[in-house]
């Protein structure tokens, strides 16, 4: 059994409409190697989902990317400028949302954007911050401070200073952790509306149906890059099989089969269950005794959590 | 406005709105300041009197008693011990057992009766000036009023002529003679230093340990922008604090200020900037606002200890010199004294406003050179 290569763009290396063309991105931090030869490429007005599990060295990345943390090795190209020697020009055109709340909490809203305007020697200021204001709704509570603003407004907030001077790239490290639903629909809409316009953005995120919303994704485990494309492309290359079990309690099966041969991953949903493999003879083998009354089995395509677990299972822990 | 100066301004815009949000801080830059120089100001002002003294008359005349008993008058001098031998008088002033030590010579009489210049000395503990000062002032009166009842007729000394004898301090331990109006000065010195030196070396570090430096640094603002607009607004503190100190010791201590305002200025502003630029650069090689801390007051202890304030900084050993020599207060020290209370020129200063300017360029640098772009 093989890890699905990733196509590391190959075919993409070099083209010119990528706004994120770097390769072979390494950083060590004391001897730990949380990314390892990292390439990813994103062409200009995509919106790239980066999704892997806690640790595995999405926000390193996104740092390096932002030159915010120096690449022990790699090269490569961000917004056509040397990403490594020309960050002060890169960080001028990119916009960067930390996971962590990072404006000053003890500054006001308004305070907050003003920085951010002179900082980035913008021109009107005065009517950006009112427009940022306006659109973000915050108009009548621009002098309330940051701090005491809720998880979600602070992640509004967060992304109207990443956005306030018009980069033309976006990095957004978990944007909505701990977002409401409503909030996070009317963030990514946002998010598609700014792609429209041709910014890129690569955003980080835990959460299966953002990752859907991307239009590619780029999957990363302990420090690797393991999967690549769009949501479909992704599923279609790691080769699970997955089959869906209906009928009372039929979530109750899932001990039972978790374990046997042919079957790496069962997942309950509610009242159904999701049993997947990569054999698809051993998985039906596995799976044969149950299919009686009162269940009922069919074969779905792998939902892109199915085939997550499945590549995190199976890569390495080079940590361990 | 261009690039450099929009960014600073915005540095410095935001340090000082969150100023005035930092209620703690706001107290400590008003309040320290008064504290302090009443607190140090009550030692100063104390007025210490029956003093422990040693005497040796080697002349027992009638003018003898007289002195003895108009220094006793003067409530500052308590005669501990009469001894035979000056080598016993020096032996109980150094094992700390008389302040002061006062010694007739045998041929005072004689001298006095002629007018051929009459003496008589007095050896002084000056360690602590705050303790000796006041009763050696009242050594001053001492000379024309002592003897004025012995003294008449054809004894009395010429009309408008100098006094009949001359009163002879020898200060022990202490030749500077810090005396407790230049320790107001010196409070200047140490004050600016604990207050500048510890807000400014948290100035990075709180950044750091809030988060907000991943932001700060995905701009594009660059190292010195972030350095001036983040002490910008702290020079104006440390003026407000020089202005509070000064104003009070004039008022409550009366501290003298002579003139020398040109050295004082210019020494002021370098000493400011020094102290905020050493702040700073504590705050870019802390890792924790508690580290910055620490390392401020390693750096308060000397700047108290060696640099003059505390201890005459000529009878330091040759080692405290050359630390004290490296810490901006003394350069300031010397400054304050010599320009405020002395009224020197600019001449007299130089030294020391050099010694300011190359450590302001030389923390400066460090300071730029050790900020990180980086997070790592
Ligand atoms: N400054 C640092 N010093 C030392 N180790 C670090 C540092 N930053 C990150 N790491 C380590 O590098 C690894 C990758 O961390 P990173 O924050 O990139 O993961 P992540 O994918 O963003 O995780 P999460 O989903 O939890 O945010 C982790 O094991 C982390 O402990
Ligand atoms: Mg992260």
């Amino acid at each position: 059994m093989t890890v699905p290569a990733p196509p590391p763009d190959r075919e993409t290396a070099g083209r010119s409409d990528l706004a994120i063309d770097v390769r072979g991105l390494n950083k060590s931090f004391g001897g730990r190697h949380v990314v390892q030869d990292v390439s990813l490429g994103v062409a200009a007005g995509r919106i790239c989902g980066f999704l892997g599990p806690n640790g595995s060295g999405k926000t390193t990345t996104l740092r390096m990317i932002c030159g915010l943390l120096s690449a022990d090795s790699g090269e490569g190209s961000v917004l056509g400028l040397d990403f490594r020697r020309q960050s002060e020009a890169v960080k001028r055109q990119t916009g960067y949302m930390t996971q962590k709340f990072s404006l000053y909490e003890d500054l006001s809203i308004e305070e907050n954007l003003k920085f951010v305007a002179r900082v980035y020697g913008l021109d009107r200021r005065r009517e950006r911050v009112r427009e940022s204001l306006e659109r973000l709704g915050l108009t009548n509570r621009r002098a309330q401070l940051a701090g005491s603003l809720s998880g979600g407004w602070k992640q509004r907030l967060a992304l109207a200073a990443a956005t306030l001077h018009e980069p033309r790239l976006l990095l957004l490290d978990e944007p909505t952790a701990g977002v409401d639903p409503k909030a996070r629909r009317d963030f990514w809409d946002e998010i598609h509306a700014l792609a429209a316009q041709g910014l890129t953005v690569l955003v980080s995120t835990h959460y299966m149906d953002e990752a859907e919303r991307c239009h590619e994704i780029a999957y990363i485990v302990y420090g690797r890059l393991i999967a690549r494309g769009t949501a479909e492309e992704v599923i279609a290359g790691s080769h699970l099989v997955t089959f869906l079990a209906e009928g009372p309690r039929a979530d109750r099966l899932g001990h039972e089969l978790a374990g046997k041969p042919g079957v790496l991953d069962v997942a309950p949903f509610g009242q159904s269950l999701h049993v997947s493999g990569v054999d698809r003879a051993a998985l039906e083998a596995a799976i044969a005794p149950f299919r009686r009354e009162p269940f009922h089995w069919r074969e779905v395509a792998p939902s892109l959590e199915d085939v997550f677990i499945r590549l995190m299972d199976q890569a390495p822990d080079n940590f361990a | 406005m261009n690039g450099f100066l929009l960014r600073t301004f915005a540095v410095l815009a935001k340090e000082f709105t969150q100023l005035t949000r930092d209620r703690l801080t706001y107290a400590m830059i008003l309040v320290l300041p008064i504290v302090q120089l009443l607190l140090f100001g009550y030692a100063i002002n104390n007025d210490p009197k029956h003093l422990p003294t040693a005497v040796l008359v080697q002349d027992q005349g009638r003018f003898s008693r007289s002195i003895l008993s108009a220094l006793k008058q003067t409530d500052y001098f308590d005669f501990c011990q009469t001894v035979r031998s000056p080598s016993e008088l020096d032996r109980l002033v150094e094992n700390g057992q008389a302040q002061f030590a006062l010694t007739i010579p045998a041929d005072f009489s004689r001298r006095l009766v002629r007018h051929d210049k009459a003496q008589i000395l007095v050896e002084a503990d000056a360690t602590d000036p705050a303790a000796t000062g006041n009763a050696l002032a009242a050594l001053a009166t001492l000379p024309t009023q002592a003897l004025s009842h012995d003294l008449a007729g054809a004894l009395a000394p010429p009309p408008g002529g100098a006094p009949p004898f001359e009163v002879v301090v020898h200060r022990r331990y202490n030749p500077e003679n810090i005396t407790a109006v230049n320790i107001v000065p010196g409070l200047l010195g140490v004050i600016l230093s604990m207050t500048l030196v510890m807000m400014t070396s948290l100035a990075v570090t709180r950044e750091r340990e809030r988060g907000t430096m991943e932001s700060l640094l995905a701009t594009p603002v660059r190292p010195i922008e972030v350095m001036v607009g983040k002490l910008a607004p702290y020079v104006i503190v440390g003026l407000v604090q020089a202005g509070i100190i000064l104003l009070l010791a004039r008022a409550l201590f009366d501290v003298p200020m002579v003139g020398g305002w040109t050295a004082f200025v210019l020494g002021l502003f370098l000493f400011i900037v020094g102290s905020l630029a050493l702040g700073f650069l504590i705050s870019t090689v802390a890792k924790t606002q508690l580290q910055a801390m620490q390392m401020s007051f390693f750096y308060i202890m000397p700047s108290i200890l060696l640099s003059g304030f505390m201890f005459p900084f000529a009878g330091m050993p040759k080692w405290a010199q050359a630390i004290g020599s490296a810490i901006p207060v003394t350069h300031f020290l010397r400054i304050v004294r010599g320009s405020l209370l002395k009224g020197e020129g600019l001449d007299g200063s130089l030294p020391s406003l050099m010694s300011l300017t190359l450590f302001v360029t030389i923390a400066t640098g460090l300071a730029l050179a050790r900020y990180n772009t980086r997070l790592d």
